[in-house]
């Protein structure tokens, strides 16, 4: 095991502003992503119910 | 005929909207558990880095960034080629919503990357040669997603991209060569941000099984993406009427 | 194929002048923009004497990427590109005899008035040969690359800043190589081997790059 306590796993030798700063982002992005295509989808659903199946 | 005519079968919009919905699910759940082996292997397993200390950690979503970025920009050059050529709407649909997950992993491989040059080598950003040609490849994201954007009539604008997108691929090459030559010649002693630690093996584990996951991210975004494309595109179906108004007379 | 490349690489020239003062725009951007960068970064001549490659040739990119867009726009908008496709003349020919156009009217000017940027510089002799000879390489690639470029945004609202954005990091080898030249002549080496590179781009570019735009045309225009 690499780390003796929960503060030194957050401290990441010093580096912890950098290590979670990346991943961090990473999450960030990786939650915001998915979110805004399903609002997308969401949209895009509640357009066609609205359009409707007109006679083209 | 008949024999290809299965393979193409998901080729319908309207399957392939049903096909991803349920696969959708699946891929998050690998994404999900890889990403936990992965980050579990990368933090508890690894050991600390004799040089770079901890620093050395951000590897682990920085290579696979950059790799998702690389591969994913050949597969969306590759389906809006297929699309392009084939008249095929799903492929081109498929590479549209390839594009900003693409552009996504480039941004983070520059981000961590940076934040990996910081306490290594001292600057936010170094110009080597990898660090550029990744920017130059969300230069081309960009590029792309800002034409297929510009330009209203949908079919002009998927064939527009897809000759965009194959030109860009047949350059990368080219591009990145120059960049490796330019940055020899300005440098000298190379600062590379890819003089990465001798990897151990369970370093290397982590990254590829990191690699996976953000491969199956991928695909569930993509997925999605694609999905609510569809959507838009198809408003006027019969298929798409009765999906999301299913107790509405025709 | 020759009678009709001929046939628009004069009409176009022919418009060109019509229109002097609009087709000399770009250089009076050109100069503009070289000029800026010694109120930007100082007047000190060995850092200026240093960066004048890299400001000449990346003016000259931005110079040919805003005058390019000028290649369809005038056509498409009154219907004379149709027509000239659809006379039976190849879409590569009128791409290639427009690209040449462009260069003859935008290029050639910038690779005539280098030496003279290199002079505001403080660039010498031997230095100044090799920048000229670099762009005279690269101009007509940079011109062939921003007709593919003016090909696929035809008619857009925003295809200016398009057009730079797409075909900027496309035009990244040449610039490389071409301000390695100087770079290269300057701590003494031979400038042969990037010649040899950039005549391979530019070779590569004229066999694929009038392809590409009339492809990108056909796209437009369909």
């Amino acid at each position: 095991m690499n780390w003796h306590s929960g503060a030194e796993f957050f401290a990441m030798g010093g580096y912890g502003l950098y290590v979670w700063g990346s991943y961090g982002v990473a999450a960030v992005l990786m939650f915001a992503e998915p979110w805004l295509v399903s609002r997308r989808h969401l949209r895009a659903r509640q357009e066609a119910a609205h359009a409707g199946p007109e006679a083209e | 005929m008949a024999g290809n005519f299965r393979l193409f079968n998901f080729a319908a919009p309207s399957r392939f909207y049903a096909l991803s919905g349920a696969l959708i699910p699946w891929f998050w759940g690998v994404a999900v558990v890889l990403a936990a082996i992965g980050l579990y292997m990368g933090f508890f397993v690894a050991p600390t880095d004799a040089t770079q200390g901890d620093a050395y950690r951000i590897i682990f979503i920085h290579v696979p960034a950059a790799w998702m970025s690389m591969v994913l920009y050949l597969v969306m050059a590759g389906w809006a080629g297929v699309g392009w050529a084939f008249k095929a709407r799903l492929a081109s649909m498929v590479a549209r919503a390839i594009a900003p997950t693409g552009a996504m992993f480039a941004f983070l491989a520059l981000w961590s990357g940076a934040f990996w040059g910081k306490p290594t080598w001292g600057t936010w950003w170094v110009w080597d040669a990898r660090i550029t040609s990744e920017l130059i490849l969300l230069f081309l994201y960009l590029g792309y997603i800002a034409l297929v954007e510009a330009i209203d009539d949908v079919r002009r604008a998927d064939n527009a991209g897809a000759l965009l997108a194959l030109v860009g691929a047949i350059n990368v090459p080219i591009i990145y060569f120059s960049v490796k030559w330019w940055n020899t010649l300005h440098q000298g002693a190379s600062i590379s941000m890819t003089a990465a630690p001798k990897m151990a093996s369970t370093m290397v584990t982590a990254m590829l099984v990191m690699t996976f996951a953000c491969w199956a991210y991928a695909f569930a975004v993509v997925f999605m993406r694609t999905r609510a494309i569809i959507l838009e595109r198809e408003q006027h179906a019969d298929w798409v009427g009765k999906l999301v108004n299913p107790g509405a007379q025709a | 194929m020759g009678a009709g490349f001929v046939a628009v690489y004069a009409r176009d020239l022919r418009l060109a002048m019509r229109r002097r003062i609009e087709a000399l725009l770009p250089i009076v951007f050109f100069v503009v923009a070289v000029s800026l960068f010694p109120l930007g970064v100082g007047p000190e001549p060995q850092m200026l004497r240093q960066i004048a490659p890299g400001i000449v040739w990346v003016c000259a990119l931005l110079a040919a990427m805003m005058s390019v867009n000028n290649l369809y726009a005038a056509d498409y908008a009154d219907g004379s590109l149709e027509q000239m496709l659809l006379s039976g003349h190849s879409g590569v020919t009128i791409v290639a005899a427009k690209a040449c156009a462009h260069w003859t009217v935008t290029g050639l000017p910038l690779v005539l008035s280098a030496p003279l940027f290199g002079l505001l510089f403080d660039m010498d002799g031997t230095a100044l040969g090799v920048l000229t000879i670099s762009l005279l390489l690269g101009t007509p690639m940079l011109s062939l690359l921003g007709s593919f470029g003016a090909a696929l945004t035809l008619g857009l609202r925003s295809a200016g800043v398009l057009i730079v954005l797409l075909v900027l990091p496309l035009s990244i080898p040449a610039l490389i190589f071409g301000t390695g030249a100087v770079a290269a002549v300057e701590s003494g080496l031979s400038p042969a081997g990037h010649y040899s590179i950039l005549g391979a781009l530019l070779i590569f570019t004229i066999l694929t790059a009038p392809l590409a735009a009339a492809a990108a045309l056909r796209i437009s225009l369909e």
